[in-house]
């Protein structure tokens, strides 16, 4: 089955909600997915400044990954830490010294994602319990992008946990199958691309990333997964600014929108809108197979 | 909304969805009753078999009135996938929109949707009668067998396919037809069954003469290895 929501403020004065109700959010769809789950905040960005989320780092580590990554920052950096997971805050033009200090560092430390904006957390076990554990209600943001998951396609791990990002502030959430995802992935390693996972989401994670690489918009790249990407699919999308929604063609797996003048809200079943403001009186549609649906803030 | 006088009133944010559903089922549930708070959950008011009137007051999540028998089902709201799965007899009303799958595998009763319907609306239908005010998705009346799927918005791709004897009236735009689906003559018969269901849908608007009517070419009913490819 899987779960999967999204949030994505219009309403700046929301913003301080955003962590808490993507909280209820995640917690309702528990019975779609109770295995493991994963969050995407996008917070405002700073100017000059990147956000990398590392994950898998242990109390006994964390020291020594500071200090290592601080030298590696040449000192003008701040960490913050979320349970097994850190926030690096760095100068843009460190980012590939940083993602090489990380890929090093070993001791079953992940990158998890990096962007102006996003900050991505992911473990293995109820999603209230990930939710809490991250501290997930007192985040805030303009948008994000939630899965709780029932595991088909690979193990049940963090890694195999969504969202999975594959590119400077993108990630995706997938809720079915892929049955082309060997295929795409070898197609899309020829290209340059790597995966840390056997999962099928990290494909269609990838395959978006490499579109926009080559210059799509969001909606061209999507539009064009809809040649490319054969199986069973609910995607949501976040980038920058962005937030996306897109179904297969036979739209076997469920969704549901709702829409107000201060946000727009996704999720696999209505019962996860049933906490947000004003839902009485949304705009709740379900969203048609294979048309892209997507949202941009202002650059 | 308040209830009327005798309508008996159960709310979910202070009891469970089980207690609600053995409480609908049992001897002794007859007449009127309203659900508050629904909050979109699954399955609820379904296995009924006693004439009660339900007004559920918000939206519903899957299998809304499922397997009803019986009772007349309001829902103040959208239903999500499977509302009226396999109703008897009764009527289900829902007055936003359904997600897929309504009315699926349904014998009898009536199912009016005010707002539009779904992929799949009427799926394997055996008998039942579905109004939709609004347009149904894609492959609506899918192995439909009997009973009659009104539509008066537009119908998506693969309209009937497979169809046996269900009854189709569009009056919007058919995407397209599904396999052995054809339009058909509309009769005089046509017309009068028609006309019973859109007053039945309280749809008083809208004139029979404004459909077209579409039905099984019944070319696929017996495996003939020539229509292989079509199947």
């Amino acid at each position: 089955m899987c779960g999967i929501v999204g949030l994505f403020i219009k309403n700046p004065a929301l913003q301080p909600e955003l962590g808490r109700l993507t909280s209820l959010m995640l917690k309702t769809m528990t019975e779609r997915g109770p295995d493991s789950a994963g969050f995407a905040v996008y917070g405002s960005p700073t100017s000059g400044q990147r956000k990398m989320t590392v994950r898998g780092i242990s109390a006994e580590n964390l020291g020594d990954f500071e200090a290592g990554f601080l030298k590696a920052a040449d000192g003008s950096a701040s960490v913050a830490r979320h349970q097994d997971h850190v926030v690096l805050t760095y100068a843009s033009d460190l980012e590939p010294a940083i993602r090489a200090f990380v890929n090093g560092f070993g001791h079953d430390v992940h990158f998890a994602s990096s962007g102006e904006s996003i900050e991505l957390y992911k473990g293995v076990g109820l999603p209230e319990d990930v939710a809490s554990r991250f501290g997930l209600e007192k985040m805030q943001g303009t948008h994000s992008i939630g899965h709780t998951r029932m595991a088909t396609e690979s193990a049940v791990t963090t890694a195999g946990a969504h969202p999975f990002s594959t590119g400077p502030d993108q990630c995706l959430v997938h809720n079915g199958s892929l049955s082309n995802h060997n295929t795409l992935r070898r197609r899309l390693v020829n290209e340059g691309l790597t995966f840390e996972t056997e999962n099928d989401s990290e494909v269609a994670a990838g395959y978006l990333s490499w579109r926009l690489a080559q210059g799509d918009k969001l909606d061209q790249a999507l539009e064009s997964s809809l040649k490319e990407l054969d199986g069973f699919y609910t995607f949501v999308v976040g980038t920058r600014e962005g937030f996306a929604v897109l179904r297969d063609p036979v739209a076997c797996k469920p969704a549901v929108m709702a829409e107000t003048d201060d946000y727009v809200a996704f999720a696999s079943e209505y019962r996860a809108f049933a906490d947000l403001p004003g839902i009485e009186n949304a705009k709740v549609f379900e969203p048609e197979p294979q048309r892209v649906y997507h949202w941009e803030h202002a650059a | 909304m308040s209830g009327a006088r005798n309508t008996r009133i159960f709310d979910l944010s202070t009891s469970t969805l089980r207690e609600l559903n053995s409480t609908l089922q049992q001897e002794g549930a007859e007449g009127a009753w309203e659900i508050h708070n629904p909050a979109g959950r699954h399955s609820l008011a379904v296995g009924l078999t006693q004439p009660v009137s339900i007004t559920i007051d918000g939206h519903a999540g899957y299998y809304a009135a499922g397997m009803n028998q019986r009772a007349n089902v309001v829902i103040n709201g959208n239903a999500g996938q499977g509302v009226a799965e396999n109703m008897m007899s009764g009527s289900v009303h829902v007055k936003g929109n359904a997600s897929s799958s309504a009315g699926a595998t349904a014998h009898g009763g009536l199912l009016v949707i005010d707002g539009d319907a779904g992929a799949r609306c009427g799926i394997s239908m055996k008998g039942v009668d579905i109004v939709v005010r609004g347009s149904v998705g894609h492959m609506s009346a899918f192995m439909g067998q009997s009973g009659n799927l009104v539509v008066c918005g537009d119908a998506g791709e693969a309209l009937g396919d497979s169809l046996y004897e269900t009854r189709i009236f569009v009056r919007g735009t058919v995407k397209s037809l599904g396999a052995d689906c054809e339009e058909k003559d509309m009769t005089s018969e046509d017309r009068q069954i028609l006309t019973d269901l859109l007053a039945k849908g309280g749809i008083t608007d809208i004139k029979a003469d404004e459909f077209r009517r579409y039905g099984s070419a019944r070319k696929l009913y017996h495996f003939r290895v020539d229509n292989a490819s079509a199947y």
